[in-house]
């Protein structure tokens, strides 16, 4: 990544890159030392909030959305609008299939 | 014969360059339009052939002409070919190609490159799907449905997998060029209440397309890598769930089926007021409903599922959400017959069309609530009724769209008028080859028939015989067009630039158009179907 790299007319600091790809790094390892650990349900909830926690740095900063028109965000905003209700919806199956146990169920 | 008063021959999209490369390499809309209308009419009539051989087989009860094994795939075949090779790119990838720029007043789409790679992404996908095809077929219908897809079937269904998600890039770039031309690219004046509803209706496609194809892309991928690594994905006994397959599917699918209808509602907003000479009923409520289906389409996937053994109360929720979508489409069917309330109608072919398809629609959309409900859905899913339903929207709605599109925009791609009388023609055979075709198989579904069985106990016969004949009327129905348009190329009556008398910026260009569209960038002025203010000549054409 060069830090001369610019978006709509925007430089960003190298210090910035910098800074960012250190959190990133720190939070690989985190991820890593983690599943070391076996806390049970938390497993995936741990990775997951990381992962989810990284990409949005990446989308904010290395992708420069941060600096970027407002229909840029909004796209993106919409993208996540729907896989939240790909997530959201379907567990509506998952979290209230057990409510009523017929047999054979 | 129509050359005579022609000395000198216009410039126009079509002449100014020739020769095989000038078409593979163009990245001119109107010419990847025609390579878009020249593939997907190859599409149509496999898919239709695959069509007509399970109609044969369904003639007599038993299982007489082909082996369950070979009609297994063929419904899948005519499935994947029809909905994913030829029904999304329909109308937007040939229509929406050719008519976006030139109804906003630009001289190409944003990105034209991006236009031209869509179709050879297409063309991969198809021909990779076809490989699959003759190289021994899929079984697993269109909806690849594990675990029999993952597990069991021993057909090329990683084959197809990879050939629609290579097609579905391709609808993904068409989408994204909609959306930023007609976010970007208006002319001057075009304000967003004064674009034309075919826009609206394909900007809202586009805003499904771009959102729900990676669902189908990834849901895909990873059918093959289960199949291939036994990733454990859908697989039960490798700690998957095979119904998960099902939500990613439908989460894509049933907006999918909305990508197959809003293109065509577009199509009929224009073409009903034009042929009714008024203005649009309730314009802003016909944009907003497309942009309010394409959102709620979202919301309701599994009603596919309500017996698959999903929660009760999720299928309640979804339940009650399917409803919510047919609002949005009766709001359009309301301000369609408004709009031809007191109008002028004239019975031109694509008015027919038109015609057709807001009846038919409606029955396919009504018969759509029947199947959200509940209890309804527990007798008749996975039955001819089902069958029934989504032909009468995808074949009595968007292909009636589509040919009424054709035949309303065909004196402007090619500059030739077709035989009206023809045309006129073929319009009824259609209407009536489709219902005979389709209407029985309501009843048969009622009555208890599961889909998808090459063979059937004899009280059945009756009804099938009856579908099976109404096909072949529908055949003809679909051939003719074939003919009298390949006809009007060198004999048709020269069109000029408006036949129809229509308003939009696209009629006020000379046809076919040039290659740049407009010589000068247009500047708008007055509101779209502005047709109280039109002079009311007579239309040059028909009758
Ligand atoms: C008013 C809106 C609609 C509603 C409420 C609706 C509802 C439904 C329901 C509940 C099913 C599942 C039936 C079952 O398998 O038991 C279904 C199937 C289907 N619908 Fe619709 N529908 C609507 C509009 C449409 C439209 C506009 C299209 C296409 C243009 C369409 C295409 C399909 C297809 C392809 C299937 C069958 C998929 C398969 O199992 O192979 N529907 N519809
Ligand atoms: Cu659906």
């Amino acid at each position: 990544m060069q830090e001369t790299t610019e978006s709509v007319g925007h430089i960003v600091p190298a210090k910035l890159y910098v800074t960012i790809w250190a959190i990133l790094m720190a939070m690989t390892i985190t991820t890593v030392l983690v599943a070391r650990a076996d806390i049970g349900p938390f497993n995936v909830v741990v990775a997951l909030v990381i992962a989810t926690i990284k990409a949005t740095l990446v989308v904010l900063f290395f992708m420069h959305l941060r600096y970027s028109p407002k229909l840029t965000m909004a796209t993106v905003v919409a993208a996540m609008f729907f896989l939240f209700l790909l997530l959201g919806l379907t567990m509506t199956d998952y979290l209230t299939r057990a409510w009523l146990t017929n047999p054979g169920y | 014969m129509a050359t005579a008063v022609q000395t000198v021959e216009r410039e126009n999209y079509l002449n100014s360059n020739y020769g095989i490369k000038s078409w593979l390499l163009t990245t001119d809309h109107k010419r990847i339009a025609i390579l878009y209308l020249i593939s997907i009419t190859a599409m149509f009539w496999l898919g239709g052939f695959f069509a007509m051989m399970i109609r044969l087989e369904l003639l007599t009860p038993a299982g007489d002409l082909i082996s369950s094994d070979t009609y297994n795939k063929l419904f899948t075949m005519h499935g994947i070919i029809m909905v994913f090779f030829f029904l999304i790119p329909s109308v937007p990838a040939v229509l929406g190609n050719f008519l976006v720029p030139l109804m906003v007043g630009a001289k190409d789409l944003a990105f034209p490159r991006v236009n031209l790679l869509s179709w050879y992404l297409y063309m991969a996908g198809a021909i990779t799907a076809l490989v699959a095809m003759v190289t021994g077929g899929v079984d697993t219908g269109w909806t690849f449905y594990t675990p029999f897809s993952t597990t069991y079937s021993n057909t090329h269904v990683i084959g197809a997998a990879i050939g629609i998600f290579i097609a579905g890039f391709s609808s993904i770039l068409t989408g994204l060029n909609f959306i930023v031309t007609i976010h970007r690219m208006r002319a001057p004046g075009m304000t967003w209440r004064r674009l034309p509803l075919f826009c609206w209706a394909n900007y809202a496609a586009a805003i499904i397309m771009v959102l729900g194809t990676p669902v189908i892309a990834i849901t895909l991928l990873l059918v093959a890598l289960e199949r291939a690594f036994h990733i454990g994905v859908f697989n039960p006994q490798l700690g998957g769930d095979p119904l998960l397959f099902q939500h990613l599917f439908w989460f894509y699918s049933h907006p999918a089926v909305y990508i197959m209808i809003l293109p065509g509602m577009g199509v009929i907003s224009e073409i009903v007021t034009c042929f009714s000479r008024k203005r649009v009923f309730g314009y802003e409520f016909i944009a907003l409903a497309s942009i309010a289906i394409a959102v709620l389409g979202f919301l309701v996937w599994a009603h596919h599922m309500f017996v698959a053994g999903i929660s009760v109360y999720a299928a309640l929720v979804f339940s009650l959400l399917s409803y919510l979508v047919a609002i949005p489409s009766a709001v359009k069917v309301f301000n369609w017959t408004a709009t031809m309330y007191k109008g002028s109608i004239r019975y031109n072919t694509p008015m027919l069309y038109a015609f057709g398809f807001i009846g038919l629609f409606t029955v396919g959309g009504l018969t759509g609530i029947f199947l959200a409900t509940l209890g309804i859905d527990v007798q008749v899913h996975d039955t001819y009724f089902v069958v029934a339903h989504f032909h009468y929207v995808m074949v009595g709605g968007m292909v009636m769209a589509y040919m009424a599109g054709l035949h309303f925009w065909w004196p402007k791609i090619t500059g030739r008028m077709y035989p009206e009388a023809w045309a006129k023609l073929s319009a009824l055979l259609v209407f009536v080859g489709f219902n005979t075709t389709f209407f029985p198989q309501f009843i048969l579904g009622y009555m208890g028939l599961p889909r998808r069985y090459h063979a059937y106990p004899p009280e059945f016969q009756v009804l099938n015989v009856l579908s099976t004949a109404g096909a072949s009327i529908l055949a003809v129905g679909y051939v003719l067009p074939m003919i009298y348009f390949v006809w009007s190329l060198r004999y048709g009556k020269e069109a000029g630039p408006n036949p129809w008398n229509a308003v939009g910026l696209e009629w006020m260009v000379p046809s076919p158009p040039p290659t740049h569209n407009f010589d000068e960038t247009p500047v708008v002025t007055w509101e779209a179907y502005d047709y109280e203010h039109q002079p009311q000549e007579e239309v040059t054409v028909g009758h």
